[in-house]
C-alpha cells in the first residue's frame, strides 16, 4: 500500500543523502521524494511517497527516526492531511491542437506558462491522481516533456504543530 | 563581563576535546592530511598513540578496546588509502554495535571534490555503516562535532561515528569553548522500558509453562548482567545466549543452555523450538540464530526487550515488545514478577534434551582437534580469560566449548563476520585489559588477514597469546563445500601454501611454538599462560577434515539440525 511521510530533517550538509541511502540500503521504494525549507530556521521537511506492507511502512519510519538527522517522522496515511504535486508539461501543436489543449488545461485548472509555434507549456497543481489523470488525457496530442515535483503534504488541522520542545536546539 | 575563552588550532581544540572525554588510546596511523595532528601528539602525555601497521589494524584494535572495556575506541588516520582502510573495521563495529569513533583527516576544504592527492569521499562512502558521521567544516565547529561523536557512539544502541578533518580545519584557530552539555533534537535515546509493558511481560513469564531467555550483546553493554543472574535465578528460567549474548550468563550456572542457533547446542535450539514464552533480552533475531523465520519458536508467546526500535518486528513479529535499556527493564521486571513460573517439569524436558546429546568430539585416535584445546583453555583459565576469535570454525568452537564466566570476556565479530578481526582485536583489549589473559584464536586463512600487526603486539609487549588453529584448509568454507556443494574444496586448500607460522612468529621478534600432538597441548598452554611480559605464538595442527557439529543448514528450520559425529545415543 502507498504511504506518504513527512519528515522533519536537520537542514545539515548531507540529510538528504542519509534519508536516500537508508532507503536503497534497506531495499524500500520511493516512489517520490521532495525537499525543501520550513517556517523553521534550519529544518527542512521531505514528503516521501513510499510503498511496502505494514511490516514494511514500520520499518521505513522506524528507520527514519533512527537516523540522527532526523527530527520527526509522520506517517500521514489514514489521517487527515492533504497532498499537492506540481507537474509541468511541455506538448508538441499541431494545426489546431492549441484550443483543445488550452480546454483541457482549462479543466485540470492548469495555467499556459509557455508557448511557440512548435509547442507549449502548461502547468497543473493538484493531487497526483489529477495529475496522472492530465498526463492521460493529454497524451494522444504528444507529449514531449514532463517534469513533477513529488508530492507534498501536511495534516490538517492544527496538529501539525510542533511542540517547541521538540524543536529546541542545544 | 566574561572572561575570554583561549584561542586554539584546530590540532590543539582536537587534543583538548580527547583529553576531557577521558581518552586513554589512540590507535593510528600517520599521514599527510593529518600531520599536524601528529605534531601536537609528539608532545602529548595524557594519552598514548599506538602505532599499528594497517589501518584496519587500528579500527579492529580500537573495537577490541571498546568491547573489553564499553569505552569509546578511538582510531587516528589519514585521508584517502587511510580512510578507506578503515572501511572493514568501521562496518563490522556497525553489526556489532561496537562504539568507536574513527577521525579521518581530509584534504583542504577548498580541494574537496578536486580529486586531490588522497582525497577519498569518506563521509560519502561510510555513511550506511555508520551510526552518524560528520564533516567539519569550520574549526568553530570542532569541539562541539567530537562531543557530539563520543555521545552518539556510546549512547542507545552503540555504533561507529567518523568525523572527517580536512587539514585547514586542524591548522586554523578559534576562540575554543567546550560544550559540557551536548543535545540532539534528533536523538533522544529511550532508556526506561514502558511500565505497562513490563508489569504484563512479568504477568505472562510468571504464568508461563515452558519459558526460555534468550540472550544477546545487549546485556553486556548496558551492563546488565547482574540484573539478568538476579532475574534468571528467582525465577529458575533457562537461559540461552547468542554468539554475542555468551559472558552475559556464566556458562558454567546450570541455568545456562550454551548458545543458541546455527552451531548451538540441541538442547538450547529445542527449547526455543518448544518453549511457550520467548523473552528476547538485547538480541535481533540474527537468521543465524533464527534459521527460517517461519518455523521459529511458532507456539512462543514473544517479548522483546531492545533498545534500538527499528531491532522490534525486523525479523520476527513480536508479541509484546519493550523498548528500552535491558539492565533497567530487567531490574524492573524482577520487581514485577507476581510469582516465579512452574518449571520443573519443563527443566526435566531440557535434561532429557542435554542427555539424549551432548555436545562431543572424537577424542581417542590420537589426533589433536581443536573442540580438545578450547576445553583444555576454558580449564585452565577457568573461563576467566579474555579470548578474542576471528571467524570461521574455530570461532564456533570457542563458543561451543569455552565456558565463559564473565561479560566483555568472548570478543569476536559476529554479525560482519570479519577474517582477520582477531589478532587486531586482541591488542586493544590488551591495552584494556592487564589482569586477565588475552587469548587470540585464529584460523590459519584468518591469522594471515592481518598479521602485520604482529609486530605492534611485539613492539608494545603485549602478553597476548596468538593461538593459531591450523587445519591447512578454510575450514567452514570447505565445511559447506563438502555437505551443501559436492565436495568441490574450491580455493580453500591452504595446504601447499601457508606460510610456516613458526618462522613468521620469529619474524616479528615472537616466541613461537607448533605441535600436532594431542599430548603438547597441556604443555604448551601451560608455557603461553605463564609468560606475562610479551607475546607469544603457538600454532596447533589440527584434523583438516572435522566439521563443527551441531549444525542447522542456512534457510533451514532450527529442528531440523544436523547431528552428525555427535553420538546422539540411537535417538536419531
Amino acid at each position: 500500500m502507498k504511504h506518504t511521510i513527512s519528515v522533519l530533517v536537520e537542514n545539515h550538509f548531507g540529510a538528504f543523502d542519509r534519508v536516500a541511502t537508508m532507503f536503497s540500503g534497506k531495499g524500500f521504494n520511493i516512489r517520490s521524494i521532495s525537499i525543501g525549507e520550513t517556517e523553521i530556521n534550519e529544518v527542512s521537511r521531505m514528503t516521501i511517497v513510499t510503498e511496502g506492507d505494514d511490516q514494511i511502512i514500520d520499518q521505513v519510519v522506524k528507520q527514519l527516526n533512527r537516523l540522527i538527522d532526523t527530527i520527526k517522522v509522520i506517517d500521514l496515511t489514514g489521517s487527515n492531511h492533504v497532498e499537492r504535486e506540481l507537474a509541468l508539461i511541455s506538448i508538441g501543436l499541431q494545426k489546431g491542437s492549441m484550443d483543445e489543449i488550452k480546454n483541457i488545461c482549462d479543466i485540470f485548472r492548469g495555467n499556459i506558462v509557455d508557448i511557440n509555434n512548435k509547442s507549449m507549456m502548461i502547468e497543473i497543481t493538484g493531487p497526483p491522481d489529477k495529475i496522472d489523470a492530465a498526463i492521460n488525457v493529454l497524451a494522444p496530442f504528444g507529449i514531449k516533456e514532463v517534469a513533477r515535483s513529488g508530492t507534498v503534504a501536511l495534516k490538517r488541522g492544527e496538529q501539525t504543530k510542533f511542540q517547541k520542545k521538540e524543536l529546541s536546539t542545544n | 563581563m566574561r572572561k575570554a575563552n583561549a584561542i586554539l588550532t584546530g590540532a590543539d581544540i582536537f587534543f583538548e576535546c580527547l583529553k576531557r572525554e577521558g581518552v586513554e588510546y589512540i590507535f593510528g596511523y600517520p599521514g599527510g592530511a593529518v600531520l599536524k595532528l601528529y605534531e601536537k601528539l609528539y608532545d602529548i602525555d595524557f594519552l598514548q598513540h599506538i602505532l599499528v601497521r594497517h589501518e584496519q589494524g587500528a579500527t579492529h584494535a580500537a573495537e577490541g578496546y571498546a568491547k573489553a572495556t564499553g569505552k569509546v575506541g578511538v582510531v587516528l588516520v589519514t585521508s584517502g588509502p587511510g580512510a578507506t582502510n578503515t572501511v572493514t573495521g568501521i562496518a563490522d563495529a556497525y553489526m556489532d554495535s561496537v562504539p568507536i569513533v574513527v577521525f579521518t583527516g581530509q584534504v583542504p576544504s577548498h580541494l574537496i571534490g578536486n580529486d586531490a592527492f588522497q582525497e577519498a569521499d569518506i563521509v560519502g562512502i561510510t555513511r550506511p555503516i555508520t551510526k552518524h558521521n560528520f564533516l567539519v567544516r569550520h574549526v568553530e565547529e570542532l569541539a562541539a562535532t567530537i562531543r557530539k561523536a563520543f555521545f552518539i557512539a556510546a549512547t542507545g544502541r552503540p555504533g561507529p561515528v567518523v568525523v572527517a578533518l580536512p587539514k585547514d580545519v586542524i591548522n586554523s584557530s578559534c576562540e575554543f569553548v567546550y560544550p559540557e552539555d551536548i543535545e540532539i533534537r534528533g536523538y533522544k535515546p529511550k532508556y526506561k522500558g514502558h511500565l505497562n509493558q513490563i508489569k504484563k511481560a512479568a504477568e505472562v513469564i510468571s504464568n508461563a509453562k515452558r519459558p526460555l531467555l534468550y540472550v544477546g550483546g545487549g546485556v553486556i553493554m548496558s551492563g546488565g548482567s547482574n540484573e539478568l543472574a538476579i532475574f534468571a535465578r528467582e525465577n529458575k528460567l533457562p537461559v540461552t545466549m547468542t554468539l554475542q549474548g555468551l559472558g552475559a550468563f556464566p556458562g558454567t550456572d546450570e541455568l545456562s543452555l550454551g548458545m543458541l542457533g546455527m552451531h548451538g547446542t540441541y538442547w538450547a535450539n529445542q527449547a526455543v523450538n518448544n518453549c511457550d514464552v520467548l523473552v528476547s533480552l538485547g538480541a535481533r533475531f540474527d537468521d543465524r540464530v533464527t534459521g527460517k523465520v517461519e518455523t521459529f519458536a511458532t507456539n512462543a508467546f514473544k517479548i522483546h526487550v531492545d533498545i534500538d526500535p527499528t531491532c522490534i518486528d525486523k525479523n520476527v513479529i513480536v508479541d509484546l515488545p519493550i523498548v528500552g535499556d535491558v539492565k533497567h527493564v530487567l531490574a524492573e521486571l524482577a520487581a514485577e514478577m507476581p510469582k516465579p513460573p512452574v518449571v520443573d517439569e519443563w527443566w526435566n524436558q531440557i535434561y532429557q534434551w542435554k542427555d539424549e546429546c551432548p555436545l562431543t568430539y572424537e577424542d581417542n585416535d590420537g589426533r589433536l582437534r581443536t573442540e580438545f584445546i578450547i576445553e583444555k583453555l576454558s580449564q585452565k583459565t577457568k573461563g576467566e580469560a579474555i579470548i578474542v576469535t576471528d571467524v570461521g570454525q574455530h570461532q564456533m568452537w570457542t563458543a561451543q566449548y569455552y565456558q565463559f564466566n564473565h561479560p566483555r570476556s568472548n570478543l569476536t565479530s559476529g554479525g560482519l563476520g570479519t577474517m582477520g578481526f582477531s589478532v587486531p582485536a586482541s591488542i586493544g583489549a590488551a591495552f584494556a585489559v592487564k589482569d586477565r589473559p588475552v587469548i587470540s584464536i585464529s584460523g590459519d586463512g584468518g591469522f594471515q588477514m592481518n598479521m602485520q600487526e604482529l609486530i605492534t603486539a611485539a613492539f608494545y609487549k603485549l602478553p597476548i597469546k596468538f593461538i593459531i588453529i591450523n587445519n591447512s584448509f578454510l575450514g567452514m568454507v570447505r565445511q559447506w563445500q563438502e555437505l551443501f556443494h559436492a565436495e568441490k574444496y574450491s580455493f580453500t586448500d591452504l595446504s601447499s601454501s601457508n606460510p610456516n607460522f613458526v618462522k613468521v612468529g620469529e619474524a616479528f621478534g615472537i616466541e613461537s611454538y607448533s605441535t600436532d600432538n594431542p599430548k603438547d597441548v597441556d604443555s604448551l598452554l601451560n608455557k603461553a599462560l605463564s609468560v606475562n611480559d610479551r607475546p607469544i605464538l603457538v600454532e596447533f595442527k589440527v584434523v583438516k577434515e572435522d566439521m563443527v557439529f551441531p549444525m542447522v543448514p542456512s534457510g533451514a528450520s532450527i529442528s531440523q539440525m544436523i547431528l552428525r559425529r555427535l553420538n546422539p545415543k540411537g535417538m536419531l
